[in-house]
């Protein structure tokens, strides 16, 4: 960061700055980010760079979902189907989206070549796996887009070699006039270990919620999981993992209930007490009790 | 400036002194605005010569140096610094007494200040500062915290008195982060931060003395703010989790085979 007030900022370190207040944004709030560093920078080529360097970083950390300019569903925008600076897979639809980062819209969409697609083989249990996580998520995430992509492996033509799907979920909810923003975001790494005929799933998972009015209160929370499975035909497979994803997720959301479950009794206690030990306010009016209460609690060392 | 402002309510609460060091580096000149309009988490000085730390804020700074409200000098020490006249100064000894025994009985730990200065209009400016440290390789009594930080600023302006009353104006702002882990296998951390600000006015009787007065408010305030930040704010935090997922024991009811 800078050194002294006084001194002039080099175009690079405002860019650098800019670019922190834009990545670090909270879920569907960077338009917003966007537009106070653009009156706060007062210099549009730093702007302009800061945008184009920030916004793919943001939109894949943050999984967006972008509707398919064709109308024929959402592609999401991650690191896992990404083609070239602007262009993603989607392995549902077999197209590639090509998107504007900065305007978070996709203008293009086109058939995915053969290079760009996974083999016969690979695509079985890709697909299979696609069509349980859509159940699963289809069910339980009121706003949740998802997709399964082949990260490794993905021209393997039949048994006796090991491949890698990655299985991403992501939930978002903007609700701007309200002053609160949300996204839960999921992404699964399903090893298929053919030589042990074992399949290693290792899930991690997001959360992160904004409420802003008149306040800045923000939670955020990560979790990270392992299981396995064995390895079977594609249909099977897909249900084995979609079970593990809905097991662990469906525990997660649990635990998390509970940890808001303890809060005003329990955690936030060992921040500040509702009230003292003596369940009576403080004694302002009364300082001689002041002192006696001083010197009691001194003697019997303080209580819970 | 708008857009500074705007900016601190996006970013995430953890980040704010981040935040606050970039902002002034690249608007050098709305420094002073800055500065007093963004609240930051507290600094802590050790008073050597009494053995106690004390809280840094605005109100007992003099140049590059803090005063503390143990000993009434300035660290690093500075000539001529500015102190409160002798009438203030007894008030600001027995606030900071009585001011840590609140802070034991509602912190059970934790770090406390008091500062009074006069005021542009006659009357004095008093800041009560406090600063927690829940974690459980803090002050945290139950362990329950990886990590808690709690810091409050109550700055109140006190009126010259008038026919036995005074008015009080309580600025108060919280800035807290507590990060628990999760519970359940596997690895990971629940973590929820905030600051909020609020405004209280009274006019009060003067006959318990000023102290009672500024003390009630405080501890009025606290509560509430400790009551907001809980059940409002980290509540639609949580509102916001189940709109995304909601719980399976409302999926299950609809689905009953699943």
């Amino acid at each position: 960061m800078a050194d002294e007030e006084s001194q002039e900022l080099s175009e690079k370190q405002k860019k650098e700055i800019a670019k922190w207040f834009l990545v670090n944004s909270p879920a569907g709030e960077i338009q917003y980010v966007a537009k106070d560093i653009r009156s706060i920078l007062k210099d549009e080529n730093v702007y302009k760079m800061a945008v184009s360097e920030a916004f793919p970083l943001y939109n894949k950390a943050h999984l967006i979902s972008l509707e398919m300019s064709n109308r024929s569903g959402e592609v999401l925008v991650t690191s896992f189907g990404e083609l070239s600076d602007n262009e993603y897979l989607d392995p549902r639809t077999a197209q590639v989206a090509m998107v504007d980062h900065i305007k978070q819209t996709c203008i293009n969409v086109r058939h995915a070549t053969d290079e760009e697609l996974p083999s016969v083989y690979i695509e079985e249990f890709r697909c299979a796996l696609d069509a349980e996580v859509i159940k699963y998520v289809g069910e339980l995430y009121p706003k949740g887009v998802c997709s399964v992509y082949c990260v490794n492996g993905k021209d393997v033509e039949g048994p006796g070699s090991n491949f890698e799907l990655t299985v991403v979920i992501s939930a978002a909810r903007n609700s701007p006039q309200n002053f609160c923003n949300g996204n839960w975001r999921s992404i699964w790494n399903i090893g298929f270990k053919d030589d042990v005929q074992m399949i290693e799933v290792r899930g991690k998972i997001q959360v992160g919620a904004h409420y802003f009015e008149e306040g800045n209160v923000q939670l955020d929370t990560e979790h990270e999981c392992m299981d396995s499975t064995i390895f079977q035909l594609p249909e099977d497979c897909a249900i084995a993992v979609a079970n593990i994803i809905r097991h662990h997720e469906t525990e997660y959301m649990a635990s998390l209930e509970v940890s808001y479950a303890k809060l005003p009794d329990t955690t936030f206690k060992d921040l500040r007490r509702k009230l003292p030990v003596t369940r009576t306010l403080f004694p302002w009016h009364n300082t001689l009790q002041i002192s006696v209460t001083r010197d009691i609690t001194k003697e019997l060392g303080i209580g819970k | 400036m708008e857009a500074a402002m705007g900016l601190m309510r996006r970013i995430h609460p953890k980040q704010a002194e981040t935040a606050l060091s970039a902002l002034l580096s690249l608007l050098p000149d709305h420094s002073s605005d800055l500065l007093s309009q963004i609240d930051q988490p507290l600094q802590v000085l050790c008073d050597m010569e009494c053995g106690k730390e004390f809280l840094l804020c605005e109100y007992n700074r003099d140049g590059d140096s803090n005063r503390s409200p143990w000993s009434n000098k300035y660290h690093p020490p500075l000539e001529d610094g500015l102190c409160p006249s002798p009438e203030l100064r007894k008030l600001e000894i027995e606030a900071n007494d009585v001011f840590a025994i609140y802070r034991d009985q509602y912190y059970e730990g934790g770090i406390s200040s008091v500062y009074a200065m006069e005021g542009d209009h006659g009357g004095f400016v008093a800041c009560f500062l406090i600063k927690k440290d829940g974690s459980k390789t803090g002050h945290g009594r139950r362990g329950y915290l990886q990590e808690g930080a709690w810091d409050a600023i109550h700055v109140i302006e006190v009126g010259p008195e008038e026919e036995g009353t005074a008015h009080y104006c309580l600025t108060s702002t919280v800035m807290l982060s507590l990060t628990t882990n999760t519970e359940t296998s596997g690895s990971g951390t629940f973590n929820l931060s905030g600051s909020i600000r609020r405004q209280m006015n009274m006019d009060l009787p003067i006959e318990e003395g000023h102290l009672c007065n500024m003390g009630r408010m405080i501890e009025e305030m606290e509560s509430k703010l400790r009551y907001s930040l809980d059940q409002v704010y980290f509540g639609k935090t949580k509102e916001m989790v189940c709109i995304l997922r909601p719980p399976s024991e409302v999926v299950q009811l609809r689905m009953p085979d699943s």
